[in-house]
């Protein structure tokens, strides 16, 4: 049962993984007994009988579980329609969206839904069904989901929202901390920071792209401290240039 | 590089050289290049010979009109459009026939590499933009087309790679040049998924026999085969140098440390 890459090499579509008795995970796609890659990414040869590749490529599509961040794009009767960067439009029905403790239930014919949320409004949310033959819903009545307010948003790639997590969130806890700021980060690529100054936010904007640029390279946390580091005294020097 | 209206030359092959200087066997230089549009979610150029050819794949995204959406799989759409300034005499901007038709030929080329039964309901996107033609355009589309649809991160079997063949004084010639296509005795455009080997596009104009046909096949493979190792490299290269600049970068900061 050999393998034919090395941990880590950057693999094209087609290009031969490994060969007999491996499970061919995402990213991969077998052919007889021969298993090869179906995207451009990073192959990765660490578990025991398995292959996979981690895309650097692509855009977001749903899955089940994911936390994302939407935009409301249209307001129905009794559910909103929310674009959340996939092929498919959310769907937010209100009975998960209203609070569960609600006293009454929720009359169309008397409330409008408008109320709630408006198009443009942006909202962190859970997808909770999706099958692939209807379009994903959505449900905001978990601790932390809802709509948010205030702060800005930035789009990366999906691909590389694992990276600007990092190994049990170190990579955002570590910007969190260094940058003072607020950040959610949605598994479709949306990134909401809220910060008290402009310049808090635009260094987490800085140290974003540079994650989605350099996500394939090893050392990364480090050197993003680094940038911040650096970043922060730029700043300040600029400070007491304008204060003399 | 201006293209010089000629006289059709008595001779496009003299002592085994071509008019452009190559041998038979041998492809036009070809600069590929991925990720140079913002905008699109996979795009790639290429220049080959004189073609000069940008490619943008939008998807898999939500398909409009909706009533054309497929329960089960993806619809690919795609789209071959010359610039009005790409030939010597300004072509109409209408969609001609011509490009139409090779619209479709190309779509019919990409499809068996595409997995599009994991996006149903959705729509991929390919479009076609050829700046500068020259002759075998159809293949330059099919081989950066190729490139962008991976760019774009959309699963694909193999990658697709393809060159044209033809007879030129009564010899069998490798990628055809826009005099050799015109004036030369037979065209014959090839697409193959290199891995596999599969023909994913045929054509043939102009009379071959049983053994030339068997001849311009074999060649065209070989062909094919060495694009496809310009394609995996343009690919690659991207992240290796992002590495490699990374690695440099670290480098030096070790020496600076050692002072």
């Amino acid at each position: 049962m050999p393998i034919f890459v090395e941990q880590n090499a950057i693999v094209v579509p087609g290009d031969k993984l490994a060969k007999g008795d491996y499970r061919a995970l995402r990213g991969t796609f077998r052919e007889g007994d021969v298993i090869y890659s179906s995207v451009v990414g990073l192959a990765d040869t660490r578990g025991t009988n398995t292959v996979s590749v981690v895309p650097l490529q692509g855009s977001y599509y749903p899955e089940e579980e994911d936390i994302i961040i939407g935009i409301v794009t249209g307001v129905g009767l009794t559910s909103w329609h929310v674009d959340i960067r996939a092929p498919y439009d959310g769907i937010l029905s209100v009975s998960n969206f209203l609070a569960r403790n609600r006293e009454r239930g929720f009359h169309a014919r008397e409330e409008d839904l408008t109320k709630f949320l408006n198009v443009g409004d942006v909202i962190f949310a859970k997808i909770i069904v999706f099958d692939r033959t209807r379009d994903p819903l959505l449900n905001t009545q978990e601790r932390g989901l809802g709509k948010l307010a205030g702060g800005r948003i930035i789009e990366i790639l999906p691909t590389k929202i694992p990276r600007i997590i990092g190994r049990k969130g170190s990579m955002i806890n570590m910007l969190k901390r260094e940058t003072k700021t607020r950040i959610l980060v949605g598994q479709n690529g949306r990134i909401w920071i809220k910060g008290r100054r402009f310049e808090d936010e635009f260094l987490v904007v800085l140290a974003l792209r540079k994650i989605e640029r350099e996500a394939h390279t090893s050392g990364l946390t480090d050197r993003v401290t680094e940038l911040i580091h650096e970043e922060k005294e730029k700043i300040q020097a600029g400070r007491h240039e304008n204060e003399s | 590089m201006k293209a010089d209206k000629q006289e059709k030359p008595r001779q496009l092959i003299k002592d085994g050289i071509r008019l452009d200087g190559r041998t038979v066997k041998e492809i036009r230089p070809i600069h590929l290049d991925v990720d140079v549009l913002n905008r699109a979610d996979g795009s790639a150029l290429i220049e080959m010979g004189r073609n000069k050819i940008v490619v943008a794949v939008y998807g898999p995204r939500e398909l409009h009109p909706k009533h054309f959406a497929l329960p089960d799989r993806a619809y690919v759409r795609c789209i071959y459009r010359m610039a009005t300034f790409s030939v010597e005499d300004r072509k109409s901007p209408a969609p001609a026939r011509r490009e139409i038709e090779i619209s479709k030929v190309i779509r019919e080329a990409l499809m068996p590499a595409i997995f599009v039964e994991y996006f149903p309901r959705t729509t991929i996107d390919i479009y076609i933009e050829v700046l500068q033609a020259d002759g075998g355009s159809r293949c330059a589309s099919i081989n950066a087309a190729s490139l962008a649809l991976a760019n774009a991160g959309i699963p694909l079997r193999d990658m697709i790679s393809a060159v044209a063949v033809g007879k030129v004084d009564g010899q069998i010639v490798l990628d055809l040049n826009d005099i050799e296509d015109k004036e030369g005795e037979g065209d014959m455009p090839v697409a193959i998924m290199p891995r596999s080997k599969r023909v994913t596009l045929l054509q043939l104009d102009g009379i071959f026999t049983p053994a030339e046909f068997e001849e311009a096949l074999n060649l065209a493979i070989e062909g094919s085969s060495q694009i496809y190792m310009l394609q995996r490299e343009t690919i690659a290269k991207k992240y290796a140098d992002i590495r490699q600049e990374v690695e440099e970068e670290l480098l030096v900061e070790e020496e600076v440390e050692e002072d």
